[in-house]
């Protein structure tokens, strides 16, 4: 129970950094129409500034400047790229940031390497930030930090186990979080926010009423940007921080946005949470669907028809849930979990 | 006798001599292409060009014909790569009994079945999120080419043997030359098929649905089935270069069908020039020189690859055919002889830039990754000095100067070449007015 527990947070944590991702994306999308290629290449690029910085500065400096360079960097690309492809249509605009995604790739490997950097998080995010303690008497415990030693020994009548959660993990839930908070209350508490809200359904209006909607329009994809670039710093201290993070990320994001909906935020963050689970969970199952069969009185032998497909387990199946959710959703809810498009 | 009756009998139908005379030049060139370039690397050259024509056009069926930008066709001509092995090793067991010649046509089958499967899924959307989800479709082949070793062979691949069954009229295609023109053979053929296809009533409301979905709808065809129709011949074609692949590496790996070779396919049609028809075989000839010539000269050429492609979308969206369209135009009105001194400043220039950066990305690369070797990077037959001072300030000087004279070269071009567009429209109106 106790380690289930744990999965489900890992998945959540998992899950929250996702949706600071794809949030980033479809803000972007719902108001450019442009679908940003490279955004986890800008992910990958704050984890790699933040771990530069943080050699120099120290973490907790890194962790607010890396991000705010890296929104820069999305706004100088909107202005001086993607702002003169715009005219051909989406397609081109698409393709631009592709483009960029290769360059970007290319760039991280000239100035770090090809290897990963060993970018960890601060001494105070190292630990664990709470221990379950499952006993046979008492259920189950809860403790702040790890537990001692001591606690997690049972004896023959008392059976006690123990499973931590990584402080760091807890970090990204705790910073995906507020920065939601954050970012729903700046979209509809404020007079910038409510800017962005009409510049999205009715950009002409906003125009005529004085406002500078390709400004507007920079400033949107500079802060989704800064997004991916924060959710690249927690992300790459957590994780890895080397080259083939950006292409990771990059095809599972792509996957939430369209499970939950195209242009939506509520959608976006019901399907980084769903894929974040489908990712986790799985790892820990390490039964196949012979296995399955087998237990169900059914003889499965390797003889058996399609047994290369039965004895997979679930385990190793757990890279293409996404991808065959993704399918699933298509044929039965083709417009996503939340959204409201049909094309 | 009915109006219709009398119009077709005096219907006009003139030969249409440029078009025999390219398609004549066409087969001329992929026939005498291997008698010029005799040697070995040539010949491998020239096989992997023909397979990668017949997969960046099949390519362009759906993106340049169809709008869709796909960014896992990989998929289709890699699931057809490994079916022929599959059915290629059948045939060295003596279980299935098919001449080598028509195993890229299994390869096409290949695709057309897993163009159906996976198209019917993909096909639902267009624009940016069949985009997504063509993305989405690649990675979940490509993470069960890891999962099924047994059909995928795992980290090894699958390999075969090309030599099966009773030679045919002496061809038993071991030597690398009747590969080739198995290969040339099958170009041609596809590449005439392909080109019919853009003709038939299905290719021209594939354009329709390309650029008015909307109004195609309206008139009563169904966009969906019509870019379902287009994905399932893209896909057969895409399989059938898949199969000659198989026959002429004699191996197929999981990486056929991985993300690397979709984006590649994209990446070299769109530079290759995705709105005309002959566009994307100057994408496949590029592809090839790339991967094989490029990648050898410089470990950075990716960087290269990817800024060539940046700028290509944002200054001429049309690729290299709509350059060379272009200025055919201006040299169809005689006008081409006033623009070739600004042609010239700008290569000149241009090639300025491009020595200065290119000095600097291959000492930081050298630094990056063989710092160990010492110091010196050989570049363009001069040795410099990585990890000196007065390389980096010369490769930069010249960069910044090149990248000023540029923009001068660039204006003055720009200004002559407006005024020559004018004059060209002028000559047109003019003409019409005759």
């Amino acid at each position: 129970m106790d380690q289930v527990l744990i999965n489900i947070l890992n998945g959540i944590s998992a899950g929250l950094l996702l949706f600071m991702l794809s949030s980033g994306l479809t803000l972007i999308f719902s108001m450019m129409g442009v679908l940003n290629f490279a955004h986890t290449s800008f992910y990958m690029v704050g984890a790699y500034l933040a771990y530069s910085m943080s050699q120099a500065v120290g973490f907790w400096p890194a962790f607010l400047v890396a991000p705010l360079v890296v929104g820069v960097m999305g706004a100088v690309f909107e202005r001086y790229a993607l702002r003169k492809v715009h005219k051909f249509g989406h397609v081109p605009e698409l393709l631009v940031t592709f483009g960029l995604s290769y360059v970007v790739l290319e760039v991280v490997k000239l100035v770090w390497g090809l290897s990963n950097v060993p970018f960890s998080p601060p001494e105070v995010l190292q630990g664990s930030a709470f221990t379950v303690m499952q006993s046979s008497e008492t259920g189950l415990g809860l403790m702040l930090g790890a537990a001692p030693k001591a606690l997690c020994v049972g004896n023959d009548t008392v059976k006690l186990a123990c499973s931590t959660f990584p402080a760091a993990r807890f970090f990204i839930m705790a910073v995906a979080v507020v920065m939601l908070l954050f970012l729903w209350l700046l979209l509809t508490r404020t007079r910038i926010g409510l800017v962005i809200q009409a510049a999205l359904t009715h950009p002409e209006m906003v125009e005529a009423l004085g406002h500078n909607v390709p400004r507007v329009l920079m400033l949107v994809f500079g802060s989704g940007c800064a997004l991916a670039g924060l959710a690249g710093v927690i992300g790459g201290m957590t994780f890895i921080t080397e080259p083939s993070m950006a292409a990771i990320v990059g095809s599972i994001v792509f996957v939430v946005v369209v499970v939950g909906g195209m242009g939506s935020l509520a959608g976006a963050f019901v399907g980084s949470l769903v894929i974040g689970l489908l990712q986790t969970l799985p790892l820990t199952v390490d039964h196949s669907l012979a296995d399955a069969a087998r237990s169900l009185g059914w003889a499965v032998t390797p003889q058996t028809f399609g047994y290369p497909f039965l004895k997979i387990t679930l385990s190793q199946a757990a890279p293409i849930l996404p991808y065959l959710l993704l399918v699933l959703i298509l044929i039965f809810r083709p417009k996503g979990l939340l959204g409201t498009r049909e094309d | 006798m009915t109006i219709d009756e009398t119009r077709a009998a005096v219907h006009f139908k003139p030969l249409n001599v440029g078009r025999w005379i390219v398609w004549g030049l066409f087969a001329l060139l992929l026939i005498v292409a291997p008698l010029w370039w005799t040697s070995g690397f040539a010949l491998t050259m020239l096989s992997q060009m023909g397979i990668a024509i017949i997969a960046c056009l099949a390519y362009n069926m759906i993106l340049g014909q169809g709008g869709m930008l796909s960014f896992g066709h990989a998929v289709y001509s890699g699931l057809g790569s490994f079916l022929a092995i599959h059915t290629l090793n059948l045939a060295s067991a003596g279980k299935l009994s098919i001449p080598v010649s028509l195993v890229p046509l299994v390869g096409g089958l290949a695709g057309l079945f897993f163009a159906f499967l996976l198209g019917y899924v993909t096909t639902k959307k267009s624009g940016t999120t069949f985009a997504m989800i063509t993305l989405g479709v690649g990675e979940l082949v490509w993470s069960m080419s890891l999962m099924l070793p047994e059909f995928f062979g795992g980290e090894g691949g699958i390999s075969g043997n090309r030599v099966v069954g009773d030679p045919f009229l002496g061809i038993t295609f071991g030597p690398q030359i009747q590969v080739y023109y198995l290969i040339a053979v099958y170009c041609y053929i596809t590449t005439a098929a392909m080109f019919a296809f853009t003709r038939t009533p299905l290719g021209r409301i594939l354009n329709a649905v390309r650029d008015n979905p909307e109004r195609v709808e309206f008139v009563g065809y169904n966009t969906q089935i019509v870019r379902f129709l287009a994905f399932m011949a893209s896909g057969f074609f895409a399989g059938i270069a898949g199969g000659l692949a198989a026959i002429n590496f004699e191996l197929v790996t999981g990486e056929v069908v991985g993300a690397h070779r979709s984006g590649a396919y994209l990446l070299f049609v769109f530079l290759g020039g995705a709105t005309f028809f002959f566009g994307p075989i100057i994408g496949a000839i590029l592809m090839v020189i790339a991967l094989v010539l490029l990648s050898e000269w410089t470990k950075a050429w990716l960087l290269y690859l990817g800024l060539v492609f940046l700028f290509m979308v944002m200054y001429a969206p049309g690729g290299f055919a709509s350059l060379i369209m272009m200025n055919l135009r201006v040299a169809a009105f005689g006008k081409l002889r006033r623009l070739w001194t600004s042609y010239l400043a700008l290569l000149g220039t241009g090639l300025t830039v491009l020595v200065g950066g290119a000095a600097m990305v291959e000492m930081t690369y050298h630094l990056q990754m063989n710092a160990a070797m010492g110091p010196d990077v050989r570049f363009m037959g001069v040795k410099l000095d990585a990890t000196g001072l007065d390389a980096w300030f010369g490769a930069a000087f010249t960069m910044v100067l090149g990248i000023v004279l540029f923009e001068f070269a660039r204006r003055a071009f720009r200004q002559e070449w407006d005024q020559t567009q004018e004059e060209i429209e002028k000559e047109i109106k003019r003409r019409e007015s005759l």
